[in-house]
């Protein structure tokens, strides 16, 4: 099966410092692919470099078979990618309902907009808050209205950058089960996260990335049961 | 929902205060006695309503480009400037015969939208942001009253038409239209008033219309975040670009307008006390809604002009008073919070209905 991401000797320094060093990495379509590893592995680095947010020094990112190396973010977003950021990256200033419409208005003409407003106002149960400022919503309901607005564009590929950060246990059981949900409709789900009760919960397959480079990849059991990987991220000796 | 139901529906979006049945009544008496008021004004009020209702689509423009996508721009006077300057040269050229001076005036309007286009070309792809903006903006204006204040000489004429410095252009024929019989209908007094007048309603109609649109949508999203606007695969760029050029060409209406109105444009227009002026008119009006920006100005433009029977100056220094008062104390504008204080004075009357009407009048402004 064609990889529907993949990079190619992926290289970005800032300086002298490399924060991606050669990664290669695929993910087929259909899967969910959580990216672990220490502070400082590069895992945020290479999801910028794969929605272009950086230029890589050196190597390639293809996207459903096509290089979108040199491709703009937004270009990037409409070849069917979508993010969501690790510090929730919303409006906060304009009202929930507002948030969701601006991002369904990109995919849905306006004589839809209202239903699918309402339909994924529903799945994210945010339809009590949808007049409220979005910056007054909770934090983890700030995550679910993001996610929710990259969602709204119903991309083949689904960048998640610590979706459960600053979640309380039973917030971040639910977002478990909304990528679960997502991903049986036949989301492909990329995660960066810490949380290994959450990544117990999502993952088939495990990458992790030590000082900018893939260490190990493999099943969730492989790499928890690695003493590698156990050494130098979970902090066993 | 038909197109028609939606369009109208688009006119009362969110990004529009103003929307329930009190303000759309008041907006049609508003209008009906602005377009009567040459029945029972004086001439020299109706020239005067004229000359207010001139520059607020300057401001609007203003409105847009800084309230609704974030981009604070002293640049509003050089395309004001510019139209001003096109039309004076334009139609001294051509001459008033045969409509020609809509062609000026069509002119006047595209030069400064593409100037508009180019600035924000270089400004937007070339990654200038935030303060700098405002800073580039400046300069540009600066630069251009500067480069049209050296233009004393002989040698600083295009066509028949002489730029004249400091002193500026003046004698540029009024726009006239073709009537029938061979006697062309000249835009001066009443006529052009009803010109203005027409225009402003068809403008701020059509900006409703534009800021609750998906593009009005997407330029308060690039406004509020727009690292997440172009990660919902905007391109931000290019509507910032898209919002600067219809600023200026809104700028350019303002310049037209102004120029026709009293037959002379000066470099001062371009000035720096120029380029200050919408910014005062458009942060008094809270900058994020068309409306209360239509009516700062044109409130202000009447303060300035009642103050400065007493001394000009004296009306500058309180424009700046009311400037620093709005960005300290006031950040929602002068309009807003009088409307809202209204609401509630009439809202405390004991006639239930009267109260009844004020809190929904209150809640639609609100």
């Amino acid at each position: 099966m064609a990889a529907l991401l993949e990079t190619r000797a992926l290289t970005k320094s800032f300086g002298g410092l490399f924060a991606t060093r050669g990664v290669n990495l695929a993910v087929d379509p259909g899967e969910v692919r959580c990216l672990i590893g220490p502070n400082g592995a590069g895992k945020s680095t290479l999801f910028k470099l794969i929605i272009g947010t950086y230029q890589p020094n050196s190597g390639q990112v293809l996207f459903d078979g096509h290089d979108i190396t040199r491709f703009k973010s937004h270009q990037r977003i409409k070849q069917s990618l979508s993010i969501k950021f690790q510090v929730p990256g919303i409006f906060v200033d304009l009202a929930v309902e507002h948030n969701l419409r601006v991002a369904l208005q990109r995919r849905v003409g306006p004589a839809h907009i209202d239903d699918e407003t309402e339909k994924l106002l529903a799945f994210l149960d945010l339809a009590a808050s949808r007049q409220l400022a979005a910056g007054n919503l909770s934090h983890g309901q700030q995550q679910w209205l993001e996610i929710g607005m990259a969602i709204a564009l119903r991309p083949k590929l689904l960048l998640l950058d610590e979706p459960t950060a600053g979640m309380s246990p039973d917030e971040t059981f639910k977002t478990g089960e909304l990528v679960k949900r997502l991903n049986a409709d036949g989301m492909t789900i990329v995660v960066i996260e810490h949380d290994m009760t959450f990544v117990r919960q999502i993952a088939r397959k495990v990458t992790v990335l030590h000082f900018g480079q893939v260490f190990l990849e493999g099943s969730l059991d492989e790499v928890v049961h690695n003493d590698e990987v156990a050494r130098i991220y979970l902090g066993k000796d | 929902m038909n197109t028609l139901t939606r369009a109208l529906k688009r006119l009362n979006g969110t990004q529009t205060l103003g929307r329930g049945r009190a303000f759309w009544s008041s907006f049609a008496v508003t209008a009906v006695v602005l377009t009567l008021a040459p029945a029972f004004a004086e001439s020299y009020i109706v020239n005067n309503l004229a000359y207010f209702l001139l520059w607020p689509f300057m401001a609007l423009g203003l409105s847009l480009i800084w309230g609704h996508a974030g981009i604070l721009s002293f640049g509003q006077t050089a395309f004001f400037g510019l139209a001003g300057y096109s039309y004076g040269v334009i139609s001294i050229n051509l001459g008033d015969a045969n409509g020609l001076t809509w062609v000026a005036f069509a002119a006047a309007l595209i030069l400064p939208t593409l100037l508009a286009a180019v600035v924000g070309y270089f400004m937007f792809y070339g990654g200038v942001r935030d303060v700098f903006v405002g800073i580039v903006t400046l300069s540009i204006t600066l630069v251009m009253e500067t480069f049209m204040a050296q233009t004393a000489g002989p040698e600083w004429a295009i066509g028949t038409a002489r730029l004249n410095g400091f002193n500026g252009m003046s004698n540029m024929p009024p726009l006239t239209v073709p009537w029938f019989g061979g006697e062309a209908l000249v835009l001066e007094g009443t006529p052009f008033y009803w010109f203005v007048l027409a225009l402003a309603l068809v403008v701020y109609l059509a900006l409703r219309w534009l800021v609750n649109s998906r593009f009005g949508n997407v330029l308060v999203a690039i406004r509020e975040n727009p690292d997440r606007a172009e990660m919902l695969g905007y391109n931000v760029r290019l509507y910032q670009l898209a919002v600067f050029a219809i600023g200026g060409a809104l700028a350019g209406i303002s310049g037209v307008l102004y120029t026709t109105w009293g037959s002379y444009i000066t470099p001062s227009s371009m000035g720096l006390t120029a380029a200050a002026l919408p910014i005062v008119w458009t942060a008094a009006g809270g900058r994020k809604d068309i409306t209360t920006t239509f009516i700062a100005t044109v409130f202000l433009l009447w303060l300035s002009q009642t103050l400065a029977v007493r001394g000009a100056q004296y009306a500058l220094v309180l424009m700046g008073a009311i400037l620093l008062g709005v960005v300290l104390v006031a950040p929602d504008g002068l309009v807003l919070p009088v409307v809202r204080a209204v609401g509630r004075l009439v809202a405390r009357k004991p006639r239930s209905d009267t109260a009844a009407d004020a809190r929904a009048a209150s809640q639609e402004v609100a």
